[in-house]
């Protein structure tokens, strides 16, 4: 079947149409996934609770139970809306997170674009979320709504440096801006001369992987960095008029950038698709990659929802001064000090 | 035609008692407002407040916000006008009466063995807390002391119900800084302490067990093993919030220097409990005006020392390990006994003799339906309640009702120091300090 795969080589109009739906696919039902598993079942039993009980096998069809729910909301635009843009609005944000699909790799080939840059276009289009949330936070009219949308604006600016300096160090080691290239550099790649896993960069750049992941934590507004939805000061920020399905939208682009970020931290740091033992030319990538990517993902996924339930919540300023006064400055000296080392070495 | 603003003002929206309640922007705000607002809130001469300077802000800077009534974290129906220059709060105003009931006058149409019914609804996180200040109230005009074994009960029950109070808290405070875990672990003990009020009184809240007279039934078979059982299990748990919480880096940046009062403006302001007490002045009534049997037992009286939000947290998981203290020795000291006084004026006949006695029924009837009357007097009594001095005044003109019922609700006076205490912090800030002055918008409003 592997064989099967690897020969198959569709016209481009196929392959398109099949990128297409296997994104539009893929991406609500990561969403579902992480809602699911850590939204409900992982926060309960944190909290000494069940969790969803009813809906299907143990209450595994609760998130689909609710989105049905909110399909069937009326869709209310408050008055003084600017209407067209509140209704854009969270198209906006889910558009940020199917283009950061665009360039997650799941093995060699399995990917809908390998991009040559991918690590800078990944940076690129994860900040084009905020300017949905601008919209929503501008366009509802609402005192609330507006606090929360330059809260994330505000947040972004502080996390984007941080998140890219974080980057910077696994780029430098890696030699290439390619997300497969890392994947590849970090497979062939040796640790000081041992090369028994590789060189998984959570390994070397372990201060750049604590970086990515609070700029991760940040980027995804989840506590302790959610401010611009914080529910018990801003009534859940820019999304306080949104109802029916223009929320889920919104709900479906949190969880589903929660899962691609992961994938992205899983391929920066953990390695990606590959397993150690495997060589990455081999076809068994075609069904083993997307597995690995996936478990990979869980682990990381599992962190940033662990730091979620764990924490209270950052003040605005302090979130500011923790980016600038700590994240930042770690992160320069990390490039620093990878630098040298890859001049060195 | 031009719309004048004598028009406007005429409009029957300006004329309802809510549009009067409206924070109006700062430019506009008459001396005479801004005097009630600041002045007030220190007790400050005219001339000293005159001399407060304003915040220096232009008016179209500025922003007027409506928090609440129905916000996430006004703790139900609390109302606060803010003035906000970007996050910062320059004024607060806080509007309260959405959850306005009338219990003090109905508390004058009951008889005085059905007030606690009424009294036991106004602070619902404590509901025993009113039924005792209610009680110790009328026993005072009636002039009669309740059997030994009651007093006790009475300080088991409250003790525990303080405990649930200030689980209460905790789970709120957690949820209001955004740990969301911390509200379930909250509510998880206090439904084990609830669970145990409930093997006594029958209820969860609004128990209308403390009566006056004494309590409403004898301590079930088993008790001691429920207290026992609460005893053992809440130190760990309390331990839990501390790793969680306490030593937390991030909790302690959101309540450490926030909301700082001084002993000073508490007292100009009326303010006690843990609020009094974050400040370093040691105040309890337990101890200070010892009521039931407070002066036989051993407890500390927790104070803090910067007055600032951190302070009234640890001071309530702090007063949780005291009042499991008070527990302890109440379970050793607990006298046998009756559980109410054997005053035939008080207490209704026992059900067996109702079915011996002619003047047995006749005497219950007249007790459920008349009531007792009370002689003429007046009197207050305070009691400690988790949020303060929780104070009951009632006038009798010698029949069975009160003629004037007041409760001095602790939440009520404390709501008092709110646009003190968040005057130039953040919003964020603002929510956190909500939570530690912990009002219930039922006992404000009454």
């Amino acid at each position: 079947m592997t064989l099967l795969l690897a020969a198959f080589d569709p016209p481009y109009w196929v392959s398109t149409l099949i990128k297409v739906l296997v994104i539009s696919i893929v991406v609500p039902t990561t969403a579902l996934i992480l809602g699911m598993v850590f939204l409900f079942k992982v926060m309960s039993w944190m909290q000494s609770r069940l969790g969803p009980q009813e809906a299907g096998p143990r209450g595994t069809l609760q998130l689909l139970a609710d989105g049905v729910k909110f399909l069937q909301k009326e869709d209310i635009a408050p008055f003084g809306a600017d209407r067209f843009i509140f209704r854009t609005a969270p198209l906006v944000v889910l558009m940020s997170t199917l283009l950061l699909y665009v360039a997650l790799p799941a093995s060699a080939h399995l990917v809908v674009s390998d991009l040559d840059v991918g690590v800078f276009y990944v940076l690129a289009v994860s900040s084009l979320s905020v300017l949905g949330v601008l919209m929503a936070g501008w366009a509802s009219a609402n005192k609330y709504s507006l606090m929360g949308g330059l809260r994330a604006a505000g947040q972004l600016i502080a996390y984007e440096l941080p998140m890219v300096l974080a980057v910077l160090g696994v780029v430098i080691q890696a030699g290439t801006l390619s997300l497969n290239g890392i994947v590849f550099a970090q497979a062939n790649g040796s640790i000081f001369g041992w090369d028994a896993i590789g060189n998984p960069y959570i390994l070397t750049q372990f201060v750049g992987f604590f970086i990515f992941l609070a700029a991760v934590q940040a980027e995804l507004t989840q506590p302790p960095f959610d401010m611009p939805v914080a529910e018990s000061e801003i009534v859940s920020g820019y999304q306080v008029e949104y109802t029916g399905f223009r929320f889920l939208i919104f709900f479906l682009a949190e969880f589903a950038t929660a899962f691609v970020f992961a994938g992205i931290a899983s391929v920066l740091f953990l390695g990606g698709w590959a397993v150690p033992w495997l060589d990455t030319a081999s076809d068994w990538y075609y069904v083993l990659g997307p597995v690995v990517l996936f478990a990979k993902v869980m682990i990381v996924s599992f962190i940033i929802f662990w730091v979620r339930f764990t924490y209270p919540r950052f003040r605005e300023d302090q979130l500011q001064s923790f980016a600038w006064k700590i994240l930042i400055p770690l992160a320069l000296a990390n490039i620093v000090v990878t630098s040298v080392l890859k001049v060195v070495l | 035609m031009t719309t004048t603003h004598d028009e406007l003002s005429a409009a029957p929206v300006e004329r309802t008692s809510e549009g009067a309640q409206e924070l109006t922007s700062a430019d506009v705000v008459a001396a005479a407002e801004g005097l009630r607002e600041r002045g007030a809130v220190l007790r400050l001469s005219e001339a000293d407040a005159a001399a407060i300077e304003p915040d220096q802000v232009a008016a179209d800077e500025t922003m007027i916000i409506n928090m609440g009534p129905s916000h996430p974290s006004t703790h139900g129906v609390l109302r606060l006008m803010l003035e906000l220059q970007g996050e910062m709060v320059l004024r607060c105003k806080p509007i309260i009466g959405y959850l306005h009931t009338g219990m003090e006058r109905t508390g004058e149409e009951l008889t005085y063995l059905q007030g606690p019914t009424n009294v036991t609804r106004m602070d619902y996180a404590a509901p025993l807390f009113t039924e005792l200040a209610f009680s110790l109230t009328v026993e005072r005009l009636l002039d009669i002391e309740v059997p030994e074994r009651a007093v006790w009960i009475r300080m088991l029950m409250t003790e525990m119900n303080r405990i649930s109070s200030h689980l209460l808290f905790m789970a709120t405070n957690g949820m209001d800084l955004g740990a969301v875990s911390m509200m379930l672990y909250g509510w998880r003990e206090r439904e084990e302490t609830l669970r145990f009020l409930q093997e006594v009184t029958g209820l969860r809240m609004n128990h209308n067990y403390i009566r006056p007279g004494g309590v409403a039934a004898d301590l079930p078979d088993g008790w001691r093993d429920g207290v026992l059982r609460l005893l053992d299990m809440l130190p760990p748990r309390l331990q839990e919030y501390d790793t969680l919480l306490t030593q937390q880096p991030i909790w302690r940046e959101r309540l450490q220097g926030i909301g700082v009062i001084t002993a000073e403006e508490c007292l100009a302001l009326g303010v006690t409990g843990p609020i009094l007490r974050s400040t370093g002045y040691s105040w309890d009534l337990r101890r200070d005006m010892p009521y039931l049997a407070f002066d036989q037992v051993d407890f500390d009286v927790v104070v803090g020392s910067y007055g600032d939000c951190f302070d009234r947290y640890a001071i309530r998981l702090a007063e949780m390990h005291e009042s499991m203290k008070i527990i302890r020795q109440c379970l050793e000291n607990m006298p046998k006994g009756d559980y109410r006084i054997q005053d035939k004026k008080v207490t209704p006949p026992p059900r067996a003799r109702i079915d011996e006695s002619m003047e047995a029924l006749i005497h219950h009837f007249k007790i459920f339906t008349e009531g007792f009357k009370v002689p003429e007097g007046e009197a207050y009594v305070a009691v400690e309640s988790p949020r303060g001095e929780l104070g009951c005044y009632i006038v009798s003109d010698g029949t069975s009702t009160p003629y004037r019922m007041h409760v001095r609700a602790p939440s009520f006076v404390n709501l008092q120091s709110l646009p003190h205490l968040m005057h130039g912090g953040l919003v964020a800030d603002g929510v956190a300090i909500i939570s530690s002055v912990d009002p219930i918008l039922g006992e404000v409003d009454r």
